[in-house]
């Protein structure tokens, strides 16, 4: 297993070499450079300013440049936020959106999965249906939409949360983003887990374990959820790239001092490393993401090996 | 049968919202440009012309929102196309050639799926402008990895059957086979997955009109008209609840009966 975990691990590398390179000249293809202002500066200045961030070379060299830093873990000088690199830029706004997106995913399995199971056990009755329609609901409505729902009704009208702001350590002004940004992938793990339960209540197994007189408690634990949980580890990594998406946004509107805003900001001021950094980052993750569940897989189904 | 209930109800809505959005301009006199300076972030009645209000410069809310509707609605199907265009002769020609051009040809989509698709949508509206055009084709092509997936695995088990032998037996060539054999006998899951994805883009566009990459002014999507509505929630909620409304209720109905195709698809041998 440990052979199969490095060997994919290995996979991963040209395949974030190819990102690289793809962002790297997709971004340099644009039109505009970092140092475009309303007014035009003068050429001799223009010229240093290319020539101390490394621009006026070949772009075949930058490139060269750009992978030999990368390699020691430099993402390289911020263009826009002067005085910072990218990796302080990162180290500083990451952690937020860390707690933001372990916040939702957390919510979304440790809900998704008993509603999913509920509504299953529940077949067709109000409840199911009821349960359902919640969850095509937030399959539908996105969170930027959400968001400000949330914010009108709970800041404005209740007065009970905070609609924008941000204080280190206090959780009320995380809440409603939290909620915004976990309820797409909560419907969608509600959806799958009552499907693959559906399927998993009317299996002969389960009719097995419930003659032999368990109780209902213990078979839908210890039998039913198991083999029901396969499609919800494998929905992981999008749910993952769903709430990093609304993280972009959700962010900028509750006002959190996350790396969400960096991406598309950078890429509209030609900040080439931040965007860069941003980019290598989420992929990386989500990388990561899709090992670990594949790594999940065999644990929930040992017929799974890691032969190939 | 109450699931199919349930989508003819959505159908119903579905339709009577895409009649109003299309019968928008004749039913109002408001145009989506004009500014009414005397009636600026008032709110929804009938005491005046603006029925739905008007936002932050005096601009109808009414018309702009049908604009967007139409706007949100006209990005989700060309774009469905689009990526329905990639997708299925991708996936055609995957399962079809078999062999090392399969394989191949799946890399590159495994790949392809592995990344997070929006940076780059947003780097190239980014880069190239924000022409309309680069919006459709950008947002289509990133709907199309699943749908290759879809008709590959669904040619796999067409192209082993007897007709097929015939048409190459009578000297067709792949193209022809493609084309006039093998699409055709894999359209009824590739329907169902086009109707389930125009939902999805309409999301995406009105997310990157929402981040200001999209539709640009004068001209609303209800992604733009959102943005501008959370900015001004605390003072005029309508500007917000309006288009946010029309969103939520287009993507609910498209969801309900794109489910409800699948469902009754599915039962269907």
């Amino acid at each position: 297993m440990i052979r199969y975990f490095l060997k994919r691990l290995a996979g991963a590398i040209p395949t974030l070499l190819a990102i690289v390179t793809l962002s790297f000249f997709l971004m340099r293809a644009a039109p505009g450079g970092p140092f475009d202002r309303e007014q035009t500066l003068p050429p001799e200045i223009m010229a240093n300013l290319q020539k101390a961030y490394g621009l006026d070379q070949p772009l075949w060299v930058q490139y060269g440049r750009y992978l030999r830093a990368l390699a020691h873990g430099d993402f390289g000088p911020s263009f826009k936020y002067k005085d910072f690199t990218v990796t302080e830029l990162i180290r500083q706004g990451f952690p937020v959106t860390l707690q933001i997106g372990c916040m939702a995913m957390l919510l979304a399995l440790g809900v998704g999965i008993p509603m999913g199971t509920w509504a299953a056990l529940h077949q067709n009755t109000a409840a199911d249906y009821a349960t359902m329609s919640l969850a095509v609901a937030g399959i539908a409505i996105p969170p930027f939409v959400v968001l400000p729902f949330l914010g009108l009704l709970f800041g404005i009208y209740l007065h009970w949360l905070p609609v924008a702001g941000w204080e280190p350590g206090s959780i009320r002004y995380l809440v409603l983003p939290v909620i915004a940004l976990t309820l797409p992938p909560l419907a969608v793990i509600a959806r799958l887990t009552r499907g693959s339960m559906l399927e998993a209540l009317h299996s002969n197994y389960l009719r097995t374990a419930l003659a032999k007189g368990l109780p209902l408690r213990t078979v839908i634990l210890r039998h039913a959820l198991r083999p029901a949980l396969l499609p919800v580890a494998g929905y992981l990594a999008p749910a993952l790239a769903s709430i990093m998406t609304g993280s972009l946004v959700v962010e900028s509107i509750a006002g959190l001092p996350g790396i969400g805003r960096y991406l598309v900001q950078g890429a509209l001021n030609r900040d080439y490393t931040l965007v860069m950094g941003m980019v290598i980052l989420y992929s990386a993750l989500l990388i990561v993401m899709g090992l670990l569940v594949d790594l999940l897989y065999a644990w929930l189904d040992p017929r799974v090996r890691f032969d190939a | 049968m109450s699931i199919n209930r349930g989508a003819m109800i959505a159908l119903g809505l579905m339709l009577a919202l895409v009649a109003l959005s299309l019968a928008g301009p004749w039913l109002n006199p408001n145009t989506i440009e004009a500014l009414d300076w005397s009636h600026v972030a008032s709110s929804p009645g009938l005491a005046n012309a603006h029925w739905f209000g008007t936002d932050r410069l005096g601009r109808d809310l009414f018309v702009r929102t049908l604009e967007g509707t139409r706007t949100s609605l006209s990005v989700g199907l060309v774009a469905s196309a689009v990526s329905l265009a990639v997708g299925v002769s991708y996936g055609a020609v995957c399962g079809y050639f078999g062999g090392r051009t399969d394989y191949w040809m799946m890399r590159i989509i495994e790949i392809l799926s592995g990344l997070p698709l929006i940076f780059f949508v947003i780097f190239l509206t980014v880069i190239f402008g924000r022409s309309e055009a680069l919006l459709f084709i950008s947002i289509g092509a990133v709907g199309w990895l699943t749908m290759a997936r879809i008709v590959r695995g669904q040619t796999l088990s067409v192209r082993r059957q007897e007709f097929i032998e015939a048409a190459v037996a009578s000297g067709a060539g792949p193209g022809r086979i493609i084309a006039k054999h093998i699409i055709p006998n894999v359209l009824g899951p590739v329907i169902v997955y086009a109707t389930l994805t125009v939902p999805q883009i309409i999301l995406f566009e009105s997310f990157l009109s929402f981040l200001g990459l999209g539709i640009q002014e004068p001209h609303a999507s209800l992604g733009t008209l959102i943005a501008e509505g959370a900015v001004e929630m605390q003072g005029a909620p309508w500007i917000l609840l309006v288009p946010g409304s029309f969103l939520a209720v287009l993507l609910i109905c498209l969801n309900i009966i794109g489910d409800g195709l699948r469902d009754r698809l599915a039962k269907e041998p």
